[in-house]
């Protein structure tokens, strides 16, 4: 059994993995851990992760989790071209510092407006109270800003003239939204173009193939939903209130 | 001018880049950004964070922000001792593995902790509910029982022959509730035991020097209302 990646294409993180191992002709075995149907909770992922998240690495015996871990083993095992992780001593500390941003400040409010736009009203029959989604989207619209500012200012990408992992993972948890039919990139041009460049650069094609499930998650039949999942994202919503 | 590290010993990601830059021999200048003044919002500051968070590095015209990579680019420039960042591949991931895991876990979960339980009540004036500091403390609960469970299942953590980043951002997180009263070792031997060989790896001196300021947080005197008012959205924005 060679290299196994455990992915929902849903998960912004797990597209980041996804994308990153296709691009750079790793082979490996698409494990598919279907997160609407709760298979993450699963006796026999559980086994894989205890953590029950995603995306989840098995490379012989040895298990990874956290997609930042993930891409940075993958680039170094594969030796995958220098300017995804910039050996330069400065533009790699962008990257890193990217990386640890990127958790709390993107991914975070990035989530949390697809459930506020789609997935809680889909799945409670309710919908958030637009006080609370205005603070999200202020939130989002702010980091997005300190993201032109500090990481992308004047160049083409994060570190200059070509892709690295942190435009990867920044435009796939940009994307997020996008399941709910809400769009960051309109707000700027310059984000826009910065997407659009990370796309190309991709390649439009494995970008789309990635992003299919997202796309489509308007159109999930949430019926067929577990009782207990659905109780707790009724909890979910009770924070968002 | 050579490097720069601006911190505040209250802030745990700063403890673990003071403790990793002194262990290492590493020079610096350190410049201390009082948070409990609101110093980190002055001008001066927004000049070397925008963030207006600490920790912050300035190494001539080059400035950084996050501990993780404050203390990977330390580790990289100074050519530190190989068990900080392993170089071997898995063993390696481990430590990315925990320091990915942490921001949104143990990190909250500590911050939580201090602010409830301590900051908010003695530092701020404002009272915190029974309900919320319950549920606070049963979240870092929970978030301890699968650090310990977990070690990450990792080899650099509880159990790991020696000392890594990710121990010393793993203590210093842990000091937090500590430092709000909480007896997180009391009932967790396996935890303790860590604890205590990462303290030793780093030396009791430097731990304790590192750790002077979180330890004395109940004692804090309450803020002015001018302060009061400047620190209180940022504060609320940062425990979410």
């Amino acid at each position: 059994m060679g290299l196994e990646l455990y992915l929902d294409l849903l998960s912004a993180s797990c597209r980041a993995v996804y994308i990153f191992a296709r691009k750079n002709s790793i082979p490996f075995d698409f494990q598919f851990v279907d997160l609407l149907k709760g298979y993450h909770h699963s006796k026999e992922y559980t086994e894989i992760n205890p953590l029950k998240k995603l995306p989840s690495l098995k490379d012989g015996k040895f298990i990874l989790s956290e997609s930042v871990a993930v891409l940075l083993y993958l680039c170094r095992k594969y030796s995958a071209p220098s300017y995804w992780y910039p050996p330069d001593l400065h533009t790699r500390a962008r990257v890193d510092e990217f990386m640890a941003w990127q958790h709390t400040a993107i991914q975070l409010p990035m989530s949390k407006i697809l459930w506020i736009k789609l997935l809680i009203p889909m799945i409670t029959g309710e919908e958030v109270p637009a006080e609370k989604t205005e603070e999200v989207l202020a939130e989002v619209q702010q980091n997005l800003k300190l993201f032109e500012e500090r990481f992308l200012q004047d160049r083409m990408f994060i570190t200059g003239d070509n892709i690295s992992l942190a435009d990867l993972v920044a435009l796939v948890e940009m994307m997020q939204p996008i399941g709910g039919n809400h769009n960051v990139f309109q707000a700027s041009s310059k984000l826009a173009q910065w997407r659009m460049r990370v796309e190309l650069s991709i390649g439009p094609s494995l970008f789309w193939e990635a992003h299919d499930r997202l796309v489509k998650l308007g159109e999930w039949d949430c019926s067929t939903l577990d009782p207990s999942v659905k109780e707790r994202i009724v909890d979910l919503l009770q924070k968002f209130k | 001018m050579g490097l720069e590290l601006y911190l505040d010993l209250l802030s745990q990601p700063c403890r673990a880049v003071y403790i990793f830059a002194k262990k290492n021999g590493i020079p610096f200048e350190l410049r201390t950004v009082e948070l409990l003044k609101g110093q980190h919002l002055s001008d001066a500051f927004v000049q070397v964070n925008p963030l207006k968070k600490v920790p912050a590095l300035k190494d001539g015209d080059f400035t950084l922000t996050e501990s993780v990579a404050i203390l990977l680019y330390l580790t990289r420039k100074f050519k530190v001792p190989d068990h900080w960042y392993p170089q071997e591949l898995q063993a390696r991931a481990r430590v990315d593995e925990y320091m990915a895991w942490q921001h949104t876990t143990l990190r909250k979960n500590c911050l939580r902790t201090l602010w409830y339980k301590v900051m908010f009540p003695v530092f701020l004036g404002e009272p915190v509910s029974p309900e919320t500091l319950a549920a606070t403390l049963a979240e870092l609960d929970a978030t301890l029982q699968i650090f310990e469970d977990n070690s990450f299942r990792t080899r650099a953590l509880p159990g790991g022959p020696h000392i890594s980043l990710a121990d010393l951002v793993a203590i210093t997180e842990l000091m937090h509730p500590v430092g709000a009263g909480c007896q997180i070792f009391e009932s967790r031997p396996k935890l303790a035991a860590w604890s205590q060989r990462v303290e030793a790896a780093v030396g009791s001196l430097l731990f304790r020097e590192a750790h002077e300021v979180i330890l004395k947080a109940s004692d804090f005197p309450p803020a002015d209302a001018s302060v009061k008012q400047k620190l209180m959205p940022r504060v609320l924005a940062m425990i979410q």
